[in-house]
């Protein structure tokens, strides 16, 4: 084979590059996953209440925002307190960061992350809403 | 031996040529349906506003990613069964555009997230099996260019890319496998009448036309030999001659072995004979 050795390095190198970022990123994606939580995504209020996680853990609680329960303890939204229920037991929740998204409500699920502190309360800095896999008209069509 | 139309390797590439652009025609009219649909016709969302539109362009991606990804496992295990090269081109081009869908998906997904949800990406199961086929694709592709040697190549890509397209059911199953912040499918689940109101119902079937008609528009044209294709190098510095390499069908696998660039002109080459033997009809 008398092929000029310095023609072939381009291709493989950029494979060997290829496969290398692939094979990093793909190892990263299943390491942090497994850091953060991805298989257990979030816990119930029940579970967290049977099973106390250390308040130093960091953990995600989801659930219902209970009606009623929700209130602004500051105009901007960026401090709130509601409680979270699975339908059996609920948590209380608050929340102290940046404001949720405008689907947030009381009524609808969402997933919270932070810590379970010593007294129960929940305190979370990070405010996810989970909505259903319904898509219903907000009315006449725009 | 030319007919008043030529020869007939031209014929047959002004006929690829002629499907391509009808089918760029359609994916253009059925997309500009679409997105009028989208933005027009289409109600807003009684929870989510009008950023659930983004979901016109963030589920046809994906299941547009999902065929993709089974074309290219299904042309590679046909290579793997009868070492024919051209499945191998055929694998690569339907994953270069499973990878552009899927992140595509992932970039329309990560806003809608954003909006709707108040975060951009979150490690739950579904973005992190979606996040996992995209690199294992892309690293299919990559393993490809490891060998020098076509088949080695095409081997290895077809190894990977059928561990890889494993991640096809587990992302769509993810969200109900695990618990996770992506909700359950509304359409592609078990449930016979799935909760969506049927004029967005419709506005996403006319928009996942649009992508396939997109993505089959973009494998043709990777596939096209005025595309830059990798082919193998020449063993040996052979000239090109009349009788040696392949005389002018432009749809030739990429994998023609001839001396000069890499880069299939198109063009017949000077000096061509015509030669109805070893005229390669193949791809």
């Amino acid at each position: 084979m008398s092929a000029d050795p310095g023609r072939w390095q381009p291709r493989r190198r950029r494979g060997a590059l290829g496969l290398a970022v692939a094979g990093v990123a793909a190892l990263g994606l299943l390491v942090v996953g497994a850091l953060r939580g991805t298989l257990v995504y979030y816990r119930t209020p029940s579970e967290v209440l049977d099973d106390r996680p250390p308040a130093t853990d960091r953990i995600r609680l989801g659930g219902t925002v209970v009606p009623g329960s929700l209130h602004e303890l500051d105009g901007t939204g960026t401090r709130l307190r509601f409680r979270i229920t699975d339908g059996r037991r609920e948590v209380m929740v608050e929340q102290r960061g940046a404001a949720p998204p405008g689907t947030f409500a009381a009524g609808r699920d969402a997933v919270v992350e932070g810590v379970l502190a010593d007294d129960g309360v929940f305190e979370s800095d990070t405010v996810m809403v989970k909505h259903s896999n319904e898509y219903r008209s907000a009315g006449s069509p725009r | 031996m030319a007919s008043a139309l030529g020869h007939p390797a031209r014929q047959a590439r002004n006929g690829a040529a002629a499907r391509r652009r009808d089918l760029c025609w359609l994916a253009g009219g059925l997309g500009g349906a679409g997105l009028a649909s989208a933005l027009l016709v289409a109600p807003s969302d009684a929870v989510q506003g009008d950023v659930q539109r983004l979901m016109y362009v963030h589920v046809p991606a994906a299941w547009t990613g999902y065929v993709a990804f089974l074309v290219a496992l299904v042309c590679g295990l046909r290579y793997l069964i009868g070492r024919d090269l051209r499945f191998d081109r055929y694998a690569r081009a339907a994953a270069e555009v499973g990878v552009a869908a899927v992140g595509v998906t992932i970039a329309v997904g990560s806003v809608w997230g954003h909006a709707v949800w108040g975060v951009w990406w979150t490690w739950d199961p579904r973005l992190v099996s979606t996040a996992l086929l995209l690199v294992g694709q892309v690293g299919s592709l990559a393993a490809r260019l490891l060998d020098d040697d076509p088949h080695a190549g095409a081997r290895r890509a077809a190894l990977v890319g059928t561990v890889a397209f494993t991640l096809v059911p587990v992302t769509h199953f993810s969200v109900v496998w695990w618990r996770s912040l992506h909700q359950p499918a509304t359409i592609l689940a078990p449930d016979l009448s799935p909760p969506i109101d049927p004029l967005m119902a419709a506005t996403l079937l006319l928009c996942v036309l649009a992508f396939l008609a997109g993505a089959g528009w973009l494998f043709l044209w990777r596939l096209s030999p005025r595309q830059p294709v990798v082919t193998a190098r020449p063993t040996s510095r052979t000239p090109r001659t009349p009788s040696g390499s392949s005389p002018a069908s432009y749809d030739r696998p990429a994998w023609t072995v001839h001396a000069g660039s890499d880069t299939a002109s198109g063009d017949e080459p000077p000096g061509h004979r015509r030669r109805p033997v070893g005229c390669d009809t193949s791809g």
